[in-house]
C-alpha cells in the first residue's frame, strides 16, 4: 500500500458520527438532483445535434436521435451529411470566407486601439480627456444606430459585399471596447518603466512597440478571443454588409439561409450547425481561461 | 528682434497646429482606405483564385495598418522637435478617432435625423415614425414581447446562474469545474447555431407521426398530444427567450461564482451559529452581500437582450407574434427598405441605454478624480 493511501486512512480521525454524516448526505441529495437536471437541459440539446449530424437522413426522420443509444454499433452512422454540406451547400467556402473576414476584423481594431490607448494613457495632448469620455460613452451605443447610414455610404462607394467593407465595419463597432479595455491595462503599467525608457532615449514608437505591446499581451489575448468569437458568431453585420449570396456568405449567414430554404432537412442543418461551432468550440476547450476572461471583458460591448 | 520672430513663430504654430493635427490624424485611415479599396476592386475584377485573393487580402488587411502607422510615425519624426511632439500623439490616437467618428458618431446622428424623415428620406414628417412605433397594433405586440425578453431573460439567467454557482461551490473541485464548463459551453455557440439546436428540440410533427423533436417526444411519451411550440401564442415567445437564458446563464454563473466565493466565511459561520438554515443564509447573507454584482450582471444581460435579433430571425422571422424591437428593426430597414421606420426603432433601442451611458460616464469621471 502506498504512503498516500495510508495517510488518507489516517486523516478522518475527527470524523463526525455516522448519523450526522448520513443526514448531511440526505440533505445534499435534492441539491444534486436539481444540479443534474440543469446540466442535462444544458447539454442534451447539443448532444442531440452532434449525434444527429452523423445519422442518415432516413434515420433522422424516422426515429428520435436518442434511440441510437439502444444500439450504438448498429445505428445508421454516416459522414455523408458533412461531405454534402461542405461541398453541395457551400459550407466549406463559407468557412474560408469566415476566416478571411474574422482575422482582419480582429487584428485591425486591436492595432488601432492599442495605439490610441497608449496615446491616451502616456502622451500629453489637448482633448485627451474628451476622447476618453467619448470612448466610454460609445461603449453602450447599440450597433443598430450605425447600420443604416453606413450601408448608405457603402452602397454609394461600391463597398457593399466587399471584405474591406465588413472589416472596417467590425473595426468601427469593436473599437470603443478594444480601446477601453487596452487603456485600462496600458495605463496600469508602472510609470517608472515608461519614464526610464524615455530617459534612455526611446521614442514613443519604440516604447510602444518594444515595451508596452509585449507587456499588454494578456489583455490583448483576452480581447482578441472575444472579438474573434464575436465576429465569427455575428449574423447581423454580415447580413447587412455582405448579404447571403453563396460566394460571399459566412458560416452564420449560410446556416441562417439554410434554415430558411431547407428548414426540414435535419441532416444538413445539424451537420451545418456543428461546422459553424467547431471553431468556437476549439477555442473554448483549448484556451478556456483566456476564453472566460475574454467573455467577461467583452460583456460591456454595445 | 529675435524675440519677436520667435513669438510670431509660436503664433504661427498655434494656428497651424489644428489643421495639421487633423491632417495627421486622417493620413493613416484615408491612405489605408484608398489603397485597400483600389486593391479590392482590382481583385474583384481579376480572375484570381479565391484562395490567392484571400492570402493577398489578409496580408494587406493585417499588415497594411501597421505599415501605415509606421510610415506616418517616421514622417512626423522628421519634423523639428516641437512640431513633432505636438503632432505625434495624433499619429497614435487619430486613426481611432476617425474610425469612431465615421462608424459610430456620425452614423448615429444621421440615424436620429432619418427617423424624422419619410420613407425615402426626402421629406420631414415629424414624429410620424415614432407614432408608428407606439401605436401600430403589430408594434404593440412587439413592444410587449420585448418587455417579456428584457425582464425575464436577465432575471432568469441571473437567478439560475446564482443557484448553480452556489451549488457548484459545494462540489469537489474537479466536479465543480466540469459542471461550470457544461453551463458555460453555450457561450461559445453563435445565436444562429443555438437557434438550430433548439429548433430541433422544439420540432413538431402532427399527432400520429414519429416525434423526432425531443420536447414533443417527451410530451407524447407522457401521454400528451404533440404541441407546435413555435406557433402557440403568446407562449411561443417564452420558448424563444428560453434560448437566450440557455446562452447567458453561463456568463451570469461565472461572475456571480467569483462574488459568492468572496462572501467572508466569518459571516456565514456567524449565521450558522445563530441557527439559520442554508436557504435563509442564501437569502439573508449571500444575496445582500453580492447585490452589486447581481445588478451589474443584470444590466449587462439586459443590453445584450435588447440588441439581439438573431434568435427571432432564425426561429420564426418574427411571425406568429414573436417579433421584438431589434428583429423588427432589421426587417423594416433591410427587408422592407423602410429606412425611416428602421431608424426610429434603432433610436428606441438607443434611448433605453442612454441612462446607462450617462451613469458610465459619471462613474468613470469619479474614478479618475
Amino acid at each position: 500500500m502506498s504512503d498516500a493511501a495510508i495517510e488518507n486512512r489516517q486523516i478522518p480521525v475527527n470524523k463526525p458520527p455516522a448519523s450526522v454524516r448520513i443526514q448531511s448526505i440526505m440533505k445534499a441529495i435534492p441539491m444534486r438532483i436539481v444540479l443534474i437536471v440543469i446540466i442535462l437541459i444544458w447539454f442534451v440539446p447539443i448532444l442531440g445535434l452532434l449525434v444527429s449530424s452523423f445519422r442518415t437522413p432516413e434515420a433522422i426522420n424516422n426515429t428520435g436521435w436518442w434511440t441510437v443509444f439502444g444500439n450504438i454499433v448498429a445505428a445508421d452512422w454516416t459522414l455523408s451529411n458533412y461531405i454534402g454540406v461542405l461541398y453541395a451547400d457551400f459550407m466549406g467556402l463559407a468557412f474560408l470566407n469566415s476566416m478571411l473576414v474574422t482575422i482582419p476584423s480582429t487584428v485591425i481594431p486591436i492595432t488601432i486601439a492599442a495605439f490610441a490607448a497608449y496615446a491616451i494613457a502616456w502622451m500629453d495632448f489637448p482633448g485627451r480627456e474628451a476622447i476618453f469620455v467619448m470612448i466610454v460613452g460609445l461603449l453602450v451605443v447599440p450597433l443598430q444606430m450605425a447600420l443604416i447610414p453606413v450601408l448608405k455610404v457603402y452602397t454609394a462607394n461600391q463597398l457593399n459585399g466587399t471584405y474591406l467593407g465588413i472589416w472596417l465595419a467590425h473595426t468601427g463597432f469593436g473599437l470603443p471596447l478594444a480601446t477601453y479595455l487596452l487603456f485600462g491595462y496600458i495605463s496600469g503599467i508602472p510609470k517608472e518603466i515608461i519614464e526610464s525608457a524615455h530617459a534612455d532615449g526611446a521614442t514613443p514608437w519604440m516604447s510602444f512597440t518594444r515595451l508596452v505591446l509585449p507587456l499588454s499581451k494578456p489583455s490583448i489575448a483576452s480581447f482578441a478571443i472575444f472579438q474573434f468569437l464575436w465576429v465569427w458568431n455575428d449574423l447581423l453585420v454580415a447580413l447587412v454588409f455582405l448579404g447571403t449570396k453563396k460566394e460571399n456568405a459566412l458560416v452564420t449567414t449560410r446556416l441562417a439561409e439554410m434554415v430558411g430554404s431547407r428548414g426540414q432537412d435535419w441532416h444538413v442543418l445539424t451537420s451545418g450547425a456543428f461546422l459553424t461551432m467547431i471553431m468556437p468550440l476549439i477555442i473554448f476547450f483549448s484556451l478556456q481561461r483566456y476564453f472566460v476572461r475574454g467573455m467577461m471583458a467583452g460583456s460591456v460591448k454595445g | 528682434m529675435a524675440q519677436i520672430s520667435s513669438k510670431n513663430n509660436r503664433l504661427f504654430e498655434v494656428f497651424a497646429a489644428t489643421p495639421v493635427r487633423i491632417a495627421v490624424s486622417l493620413i493613416v485611415p484615408v491612405v489605408t482606405f484608398i489603397v485597400l479599396r483600389w486593391s479590392f476592386i482590382f481583385m474583384r475584377d481579376s480572375e484570381a483564385s479565391k484562395f490567392l485573393i484571400g492570402i493577398v487580402a489578409l496580408t494587406i488587411g493585417v499588415g497594411g495598418v501597421w505599415v501605415l502607422f509606421a510610415a506616418t510615425n517616421n514622417l512626423v519624426s522628421m519634423l523639428p522637435t516641437r512640431m513633432r511632439d505636438m503632432l505625434l500623439p495624433f499619429v497614435f490616437v487619430g486613426p481611432a478617432i476617425a474610425v469612431l467618428l465615421f462608424y459610430i458618431v456620425f452614423p448615429a446622428l444621421r440615424t436620429i435625423f432619418l427617423s424624422f424623415m419619410n420613407r425615402t428620406s426626402t421629406e420631414f414628417v415629424g414624429l410620424r415614425n415614432y407614432e408608428f412605433v407606439f401605436t401600430d397594433p403589430q408594434m404593440l405586440i412587439i413592444l410587449r414581447n420585448t418587455l417579456f425578453w428584457v425582464i425575464i431573460v436577465p432575471f432568469m439567467a441571473v437567478a439560475l446562474g446564482l443557484i448553480i454557482a452556489v451549488m457548484a461551490d459545494r462540489l469537489k473541485p474537479g466536479w465543480e469545474k466540469i459542471t461550470k464548463s457544461m453551463i458555460f459551453l453555450p457561450m461559445a455557440i453563435s445565436f444562429v447555431g443555438a437557434s438550430v439546436i433548439w429548433r430541433f428540440v422544439y420540432y413538431y410533427q402532427p399527432a400520429g407521426y414519429e416525434q423526432i423533436g425531443l420536447l414533443n417526444a417527451i410530451v407524447t411519451a407522457l401521454g400528451g398530444e404533440p404541441v407546435a411550440w413555435l406557433i402557440i401564442r403568446p407562449w411561443n415567445n417564452f420558448f424563444l427567450l428560453f434560448i437566450m437564458i440557455w446562452l447567458q446563464t453561463g456568463f451570469a454563473m461565472v461572475i456571480q461564482s467569483a462574488a459568492v466565493k468572496g462572501v467572508p466565511n466569518s459571516l456565514l459561520e456567524a449565521a450558522r451559529i445563530d441557527g439559520a438554515g442554508e436557504i435563509r443564509i442564501f437569502f439573508n447573507v449571500t444575496i445582500p452581500y453580492i447585490k452589486g454584482t447581481i445588478l451589474t450582471v443584470m444590466t449587462t444581460i439586459l443590453f445584450m437582450v435588447l440588441k439581439i435579433f438573431d434568435i427571432v430571425y432564425v426561429m420564426t422571422s418574427g411571425n406568429y407574434d414573436t417579433g421584438i424591437v431589434a428583429s423588427r428593426m432589421y426587417k423594416e430597414a433591410f427587408i422592407y427598405r423602410n429606412f425611416s421606420r428602421g431608424s426610429a426603432l434603432a433610436v428606441f433601442l438607443f434611448i433605453v441605454v442612454i441612462p446607462f451611458m450617462i451613469r458610465n460616464i459619471t462613474q468613470m469621471r469619479e474614478n479618475r478624480r
